[in-house]
């Protein structure tokens, strides 16, 4: 155990060299373009939010429902199949009756692979709604994969609106991804004060153009809808002649002649002409403008606008238009977020808990030191300069792979440092024993290191074990520990075996002949 | 051979019923006394807050929140330097600014002179994946001891391991159930790495009674145990030594959120060193494990 080919040697002072390079990356500021790597501090360490949001699925299904719905009458009026009763059950089960000569026919349509009435995942096996029949009864229903589909695109899509919403913000180095079917996971760091972000991620963002209707009661094809401030109660038609889709551009503007704020938009194309058409015959009618269910304001039409812009009032602070521009200008989310989950740290608390953090290494570090060299004299001059590589070589395996160095994570490293010795006090007390025996000092560091091997492996094993798990299960700052507490221990394995075993190597070959090594 | 320094064995009984009686006590404790959850396993509202007016006090506080009508609210200090933990059961949420809400309230209360280090807000829904994952990660360590010692060793070897690690954690959640310190996500990670370390600390006793089961047909158990234990008991004091004084540096100089874990830790540290010598041993003499136990496995 004792001897190193020259080979060996060298490539653990390569290795060793390499790693504290990376540490001392960290550092210092080095002027070549070789690897810049840089270990990330993770939010509770540099300041900033996390945001765990929830898609509220419930409504994108009832809508999707609802288009289904249309598309099925619109099918059957076209193939002269005659239905009744097609009505939506519980927003969750589509439901219709048939004339007995056309069940059949229908039937095998909704289980025919090629046909767009009931698309087939072929990657599922499944069709996008199981139905069932009875008689000449319809039953439609989203299968389980139909569902899962559905919510993959409609996540997807507010991924993307949501990132869109962060990057028109502006902050740096935002970290947007999927969680699971219906969750989405917002890091922004160095961001203290997450609420202007919160506010704009909670709104869907759904703005329709639709004239107020003027009779009194709520109607069919109406509904009754109450202005932000809500103070006034307007009847509003249901039919929609232009929404956010339609918008290309959004941008808050001061009016000239009212002097107020206001957002003014850009149409696409069809937008404006069917805004241009529905303003020309709509002249003297109050023209709701409608976000997230609420009432903006409900102006009048004076003329025909066939322009193709136009702008919406309200009671807006700059503020308050800079947003709805830019939510406008993002897109409408398919379905509400939800904050679940908020974790902020400022950035003062943060780099109190680094210093905190870093002063608790350096004294741990030292007095495991201390106690080391006095307990073991030269041995532990030899383990503690393991101990200091194995640090090096744990930073820079952190570097290397630009893992996120959290509190805990600290905790972690001290954790090491105060564990990592332990591999080679098991092998010098294991020494101590053999040269009880074995008065030749080789043979008895020799069979030190050799029996004491299996203690050292499992002794690491069962905490490595543990790091996994937690890496697995943890989450946030508490998977830095598990990494951390991992990685150290194979640089402890490292260090032990390669750089204390060949000091220990030197040492002892040129003393072999003194009496009590240890 | 038989010539040890410290009789561990001669005590063996008395600490059985200690550490029984410790682990009754612990068990009631859960049973009764219950755990302190933290907002995140119990859901609900954290705010650190930092008082730059001096003049503000933790009665004040404590009243500004109260009129807040936030639910279950909690204010204590928090550590130096004017610092206060306010924790309650109203969570943020879409339709409110909660927190903007909360601040504003204060500022009419107490005035400016203060602002907001740290915001945790947890949903239930969350509070309780939290909780189940924390709760399967330490089952799933345990078994996974369980089954590397079985692997390892023989399965004598595990129960007495097994026995070791509940004993580790239950006395560590007990602790921590008497004087109502908070269990937060961190505890539960202190805890799985007291199931490392404590391991690691049974495995070297176990791997040192393995080889001397090997090299000596003559001797009982309980010697064999005894002689195991002392001849591994200076690495046992060594490497526990050094972990406390890691985790002691971690607990003073570390913050205040890092002292929960790190107090779990040293508890931990000391009940799995204990737990190593006391239970894990035992109860391979209680088994009965031979020499023939271990040369079984090697026939294998």
């Amino acid at each position: 155990m004792l001897y190193f080919s020259k080979i060996k040697i060298i490539s653990i002072i390569i290795f060793t060299v390499i790693f504290s390079y990376f540490t001392a990356s960290n550092f210092f500021k080095f002027d070549d373009n070789f690897l810049k790597k840089k270990i990330n501090l993770g939010l509770d360490l540099q300041g900033g939010s996390y945001l765990l949001l929830e898609m509220d699925n419930e409504p994108v299904i009832t809508q999707k429902l609802q288009i289904k719905l249309s598309s099925l009458k619109k099918y059957f009026k076209n193939e002269n199949i005659i239905f009744k009763n097609l009505k939506l059950i519980n927003n969750e089960l589509i439901y219709f009756e048939l004339n007995q000569e056309f069940v059949e026919k229908f039937s095998s349509l909704l289980e025919d692979k090629n046909s767009d009435i009931n698309p087939y995942y072929q990657r599922f096996k499944t069709h996008e709604f199981d139905f069932n029949v009875k008689d000449n009864v319809f039953n439609l229903k989203y299968s389980k994969y139909g569902l899962v589909e559905l919510k993959k695109t409609s996540l997807n899509q507010a991924l993307e609106i949501v990132r869109r919403r962060i990057d028109e913000i502006g902050t740096n180095e935002p970290n947007i991804l999927r969680r699971g079917s219906d969750r989405i996971l917002v890091e922004l760091p160095g961001l203290d004060d997450p609420q202007r972000i919160k506010s704009l991620l909670g709104k869907t963002a759904n703005l329709t153009f639709r004239f107020v209707v003027q009779n009194e009661e709520p109607s069919f094809g109406s509904e009754k809808l109450t202005t932000e401030d809500g103070l006034e109660e307007l009847i509003v038609s249901k039919r929609i002649i232009i929404s956010g889709e339609n918008l290309v551009d959004a941008k808050p503007r001061m009016d000239n002649q009212s002097n107020q704020t206001v957002v003014s938009f850009t149409l696409d194309r069809v937008g404006a002409k069917r805004f241009g058409k529905a303003t020309r015959s709509g002249i003297g009618k109050r023209l709701a403008i409608i976000l997230d269910g609420k009432i903006i304001s409900a102006p009048v039409v004076r003329d025909a606008i066939s322009s193709g812009s136009g702008q919406i009032s309200g009671n807006f602070t700059f503020q308050s238009a800079t947003d709805l521009s830019l939510l406008l200008r993002s897109g409408a989310l398919p379905a509400p977020l939800n904050i679940i989950e908020e974790r902020t740290v400022g950035p003062d608390l943060g780099q109190d808990s680094i210093d905190a953090g870093i002063l608790a290494l350096i004294i741990g570090f030292f007095l495991v030191i201390l106690f080391m060299l006095f307990k073991y004299k030269v041995f532990g001059l030899i383990a503690n300069v393991a101990l200091i590589f194995n640090l090096f070589l744990l930073v820079g395996i952190l570097t290397l792979f630009e893992a996120t160095l959290t509190l805990p994570g600290i905790a972690g490293i001290i954790l090491t440092v105060g564990m990592a010795v332990d591999a080679n006090v098991l092998i010098f007390e294991r020494i101590k024993e053999e040269s009880k025996i074995e008065k030749n000092n080789i043979l008895a560091f020799d069979s030190g290191y050799n029996r004491s091997k299996t203690a050292v492996i499992d002794a690491n094993v069962t905490t490595l074990i543990s790091a996994i798990i937690l890496f697995f299960l943890g989450s946030g700052p508490v998977k830095g520990f598990s990494v951390t507490l991992g990685v150290g221990i194979f640089t402890t394995l490292f260090s032990v075996y390669f750089i204390a075993r060949l000091l220990t190597s030197l040492y002892v070959t040129r003393n072999k002949h003194k009496e009590s090594l240890i | 051979m038989k010539d040890y320094k410290l009789n561990f064995n001669k005590y063996f009984k008395a600490f059985n019923i200690f550490s029984i009686a410790l682990i009754i006590i612990s068990v009631a404790l859960l049973m009764f006394k219950g755990l302190n959850f933290g907002v995140d396993f119990k859901g609900g509202t954290l705010i650190e807050l930092r008082a730059t007016d001096k003049q503000i006090t933790i009665s004040q506080l404590r009243q500004s929140f109260l009129n807040m009508n936030l639910g279950d609210v909690t204010v204590k200090e928090f550590g130096k330097n004017n610092d206060f933990l306010i924790k309650f059961e109203k969570k943020e949420n879409n339709n409110s600014d909660l927190i903007g809400q909360v601040k504003e309230d204060l500022t009419k209360f107490v005035g400016p002179g203060f602002n907001f280090r740290r915001v945790e807000s947890v949903g239930p829904k969350v509070s309780t994946e939290l909780l189940k994952s924390g709760v399967i990660a330490i089952g799933l360590s345990l078994a996974a001891m369980l089954i590397y010692i079985w692997i390892r060793f023989e399965w004598q070897f595990s129960i007495g391991a097994i026995l070791a690690l509940l004993h580790d954690v239950l006395l560590t959640l007990g602790v921590f159930s008497l004087f109502s310190f908070e269990i937060n996500l961190s505890i539960v990670a202190a805890v799985l790495t007291i199931v490392g370390y404590s391991m690691n600390d049974t495995v070297v006793i176990f791997d040192r009674i393995r080889e001397n089961l090997k090299k000596f047909s003559d001797i009982n158990i309980f010697d064999l145990t005894n002689i195991s234990i002392n001849e591994t008991l200076s690495r046992t004091i060594i490497t526990s030594a050094t972990t406390l004084l890691a985790l002691v540096s971690i607990y003073i100089f570390g913050g205040q959120i890092l002292k929960g874990f790190s107090l779990a830790m040293i508890l931990g540290v000391i009940f799995g060193t204990y737990s190593s010598i006391y239970i894990a041993s035992p109860i391979l003499i209680l088994l009965n494990v031979s020499q023939k136990t271990i040369l079984k496995e090697d026939k294998d």
